[in-house]
């Protein structure tokens, strides 16, 4: 059998192969004997149609798509292979190239030596084997490259912006001032997001709610804005350009159109419930509420599960005030479908649950507050109207912990530094200082204070009298050993610029909580087919230079769902996605890579194993003629139909068969004429 | 065998365009460390691994095959890792009745930020294989060693290695 599973396929004597390994600086050539490689290629590849190579310092340079481009044209080329970075990096430059020269752009293989070989590996003898070995392989499989041509498909003008935050914000304002339909989708009542829970902004100390609702009505009453709020997208279906999006509007049971959001239902319902989201559980709103004052929209939603007539049958007092006779307790969930082009996903994080740092106390020790209760507590809008209170809600604290870095930098929870924290930390201690004058230690492992005016901030803070303890809190305890600890909090720390144990006693503590992944952020990624790491932050197409876009095409990412960052850099990142969008709008089509299933319907038996296979149903079944067929349009490329045909009928194209065969037998150097060389290593 | 003439297994690794592949792309930019051993094929899906690839491999000389995808839920193409578990499954079954050991032929789930795991499964398995011996499993009828002896019942000096190597 094996006879035939490594059938040599005789190279065409019409192929002339050019064969190009770049240096990448010294990024490949450091490690990997560039030139042997470009030389053995020239002459132990010669039969398999390589008729050039060359080694050049950066392939990727316009001089090094020159080389490849002169020679197309001098030597005549038929098929070109380039030995540099990954294709995730440059296949777009080296097949730009070659069309350039007037050689089809699928003909053009670009292998990886860089992120595979050179930066892997420190053998230099056994990478620079292994390149060869990569390069023979890249040689193989593109003298099975078809000439194609990209799909073009058209992109739909619209977008959706899932997630009503700054980011989702900012991205659905640059694309409806441009003139294009957005589909702002937020699953609370109100758009906002975090920014407005909070009091003042680091390091300006501007109002957050001064610089955020005038925004917030901006999107909201634009035109071009369809604001869905108390919405879920529940579907997605598509590719970028076409997506077909599924929404769940959820029942407000308050009619819009006839709702003025006077707030007179809010007054009148009986029922209080503690508002565990807007207020952090400081606070309370009724069963019919709209989160805040100054919420968009300004229609309330009534809270289903607590609504007392819901629940028990009787009540409706909202309905009987209202004066417009707007309550509808009739309304049903409702779901809506709407087409877009492009999806833009702003769907923000969540604290660090602080009750996983259990020696720190919250949820245990009375006034041991997280960060966003401290936000809300200094809020003049909050539970109380902005004085900083302890949770007798009536003693205002004369000395204040803040402790950096929970449920950061630290192995036990997550790796990874939030970011804002250091910055939130000292705003929380200028904000106490201000307010209650009361004495403010800072707990910090490193200061970080990267970015315009936020290391001016903390030599105000530090001028200001705030003291600073660097160590990392052991424990925040209420069990009194020495003189002057009664009723107080005690932090025990290691003092590490001093070297010492100290106990430091507190009326108040600040859990400075890191930032995490939305709870269901890996549902969402799913909905919407994208990936996110193992913490379950979104993961960008490239980390510098597409920080915006995902790895799949139409869907773009904003704010802190890609990683912790504070309010300018979240701006940014939705002003970024928009541009990106916009860009794909105005081309009014994309060019997509043509990689296709297709049937040959004379080899079809019409077994119909593959029938079950496509997730995307881009196969049918042709019961008259008993063949099946795929339809390109649906179809996305994975090959999995192709891998499962017993008979061979159904092909791939860009990964057919012949290809990854071929570059199987290239990468053991099986096409090798001398034999002994053929053995691999 | 001494430290200098230790076997060098080689191995082929199939990637999903989406997620190991984009992993080996990470362990690279952070200059993770792995043996050389492994030559990498990129797929777009793992769904679209035909087995016939990993036997085509170990007939071709490989002494081990890698099959890596995306984490079972999280693949780009919805479910299709699902299909490429199925397969590995039934094709562990066939390896063994065609004598070979099983190990030879490894499904790692790799998602595209775990550079660092891909590089350890890697190492891993380089071991492992090594410990295994050569599978010798191509066909090399008719071909023999400088002793005369047909090759496949040889295991190769170090001297025929050194030029494909180097």
């Amino acid at each position: 059998m094996t006879d035939e599973l490594i059938s040599q396929t005789p190279a065409d004597p019409q192929e002339r192969i050019g064969v190009y390994v770049c240096h990448c600086g010294t990024n490949i050539a450091g490690v990997v004997d560039v030139v042997d490689v470009a030389q053995w290629a020239v002459g132990r590849l010669k039969h398999r149609g390589v008729v050039i190579a060359r080694d050049y310092k950066f392939m990727c340079s316009s001089l090094g798509q020159e080389l490849i481009e002169k020679d197309i044209k001098e030597l005549g080329l038929t098929r070109v292979v380039v030995a540099a970075c990954s294709p995730h990096l440059h296949e777009q430059t080296f097949r730009t190239a070659c069309q350039r020269a007037g050689l089809n752009p699928y003909l053009c293989e670009l292998v990886s030596i860089r992120e595979q070989v050179s930066w892997v590996h420190t053998d230099r003898v056994a990478a620079t084997g292994k390149a060869k070995a990569v390069v023979s392989g890249g040689v193989e499989r593109v003298l099975h490259h078809q000439p194609l041509e990209p799909l073009h498909v058209p992109i739909h003008p619209a977008t959706l912006v899932v997630g009503g935050g700054i980011a989702g914000i900012q991205a659905a304002l640059e694309i409806a001032d441009a003139g294009y339909p957005v589909y702002l989708v937020e699953r609370e009542p109100s758009i906002g997001g975090h920014m407005a829970q909070f009091d003042k902004t680091f390091p300006t100390l501007d109002c957050a709610a001064c610089i955020l609702t005038p925004r917030m009505v901006s999107v909201g009453t634009h035109p071009n804005v369809t604001p869905l709020t108390w919405s879920e997208v529940t579907k997605v279906d598509g590719y970028v350009g076409n997506f077909t999006v599924t929404i769940k509007k959820k029942a407000r049971y308050v009619k819009t159109e006839l709702c003025t959001g006077c707030g007179i239902c809010q007054e009148k319902c009986p029922k209080k419930v503690i508002d565990d989201i807007y207020e952090a559980g400081l606070g309370y709103r009724k069963a019919v509420y709209t989160p805040f004052p100054q919420a968009v929209p300004k229609y309330p939603v009534i809270d289903r599960p607590n609504c007392t007539y819901f629940q028990k049958g009787t009540c409706r007092a909202c309905e009987k005030f209202c004066p417009t006779g707007a309550i509808d307790f009739t309304q049903k969930d409702e779901t809506i479908t709407v087409p877009v082009g492009n999806i833009i996903l702003a769907t923000g994080y969540d604290i660090f649950d602080a009750r996983r740092v259990s020696q720190y106390g919250y949820g245990r020790l009375a006034n041991v507050f997280t960060s966003l209760e401290f936000e809300r507590l200094s809020n003049a809008a909050g539970p109380t109207n902005g004085n900083i209170f302890l949770r007798d809600g009536k003693t205002m604290p004369k000395t204040v912990g803040v402790i950096h870095c929970v449920g950061s930098r630290d192995r036990n929870f997550n790796n990874y530094c939030s970011v804002i924290c250091c910055m939130q930390s000292l705003k929380f201690a200028h904000l106490v200082k201000e307010r209650t004058g009361a004495t403010v230690y800072n707990f910090y492992i490193d200061m970080r204070t990267a970015f315009k005016a936020y290391d001016e901030f903390y030599q105000r803070v530090l001028e200001e009298g705030t003291l600073f303890v660097r160590g990392k809190v052991a424990e925040v305890t209420d069990a009194v050993r020495l003189p002057g600890e009664e009723d107080k909090l005690i932090i025990q720390v290691e003092d590490t610029l001093v070297g010492k144990q100290r106990r430091i006693p507190v009326d108040m503590v600040i859990l400075s909580v890191g930032l995490e992944p939305r709870r269901d952020a890996k549902a969402v990624a799913q909905l919407f087919g994208i990936s996110c790491s193992a913490d379950g932050w979104y993961i960008e197409k490239h980390p510098k230079l597409d920080p915006v876009a995902t790895m799949t095409e139409g869907i773009f990412i904003a704010g802190c769902n890609q990683g912790p960052k504070d309010i300018p850099s979240s701006v940014v990142q939705g002003a970024a996605a928009a541009a990106r969008v916009l860009g794909r709008i105005q081309q009014k089509e994309i060019a997509l890579e043509p990689f296709r299933a297709s049937v040959d319907e004379d080899k079809c038996s019409g077994c119909r194993i593959c029938n079950n296979l496509c997730p995307f149903n881009a196969i049918t079944f042709h019961e008259d003629r008993m063949v099946t067929e795929i339809n390109p349009a649906l179809c996305q490329g994975c090959g999995t139909c192709v891998a499962a045909c017993p008979a061979g009928a159904i092909s791939g194209t860009g990964f057919s068969n012949e290809q990854v065969l071929a570059q199987i037998e290239g990468l053991l150097m099986l096409n090798l004429e001398t034999a002994s060389e053929a053995v691999p290593v | 065998m001494n430290e200098q003439e230790q076997f060098e297994p080689v191995i082929i690794g199939f990637t999903c365009n989406w997620c190991s592949y984009r992993a080996a792309d990470l362990a690279g930019t952070a200059r993770v460390k792995y043996p050389p051993n492994i030559r990498l094929i990129r797929l777009m899906c793992s769904g679209r691994l035909d087995p016939t690839f990993v036997l085509k491999a170990l007939a071709g000389g490989a002494d081990g095959v890698l099959i890596t995808g995306c984490h079972p839920g999280e693949c780009h193409y919805i479910e299709q890792n699902y299909k490429a578990l199925r397969r590995y499954l039934l094709l562990q079954r066939t390896l063994k009745q065609f004598g070979i050991e099983p190990e030879r032929v490894k499904l790692v789930w790799a998602s595209a930020a775990e550079g660092v795991k891909l590089a350890e499964a890697i190492t891993a398995m380089v071991e492992e294989i090594r410990a295994l011996g050569p599978l010798n499993w191509r066909n090399d009828e008719g071909r023999t060693t400088k002793d005369g002896h047909p090759s496949s019942f040889v295991h190769r000096p170090s001297s025929e290695q050194a030029e494909v190597a180097a």
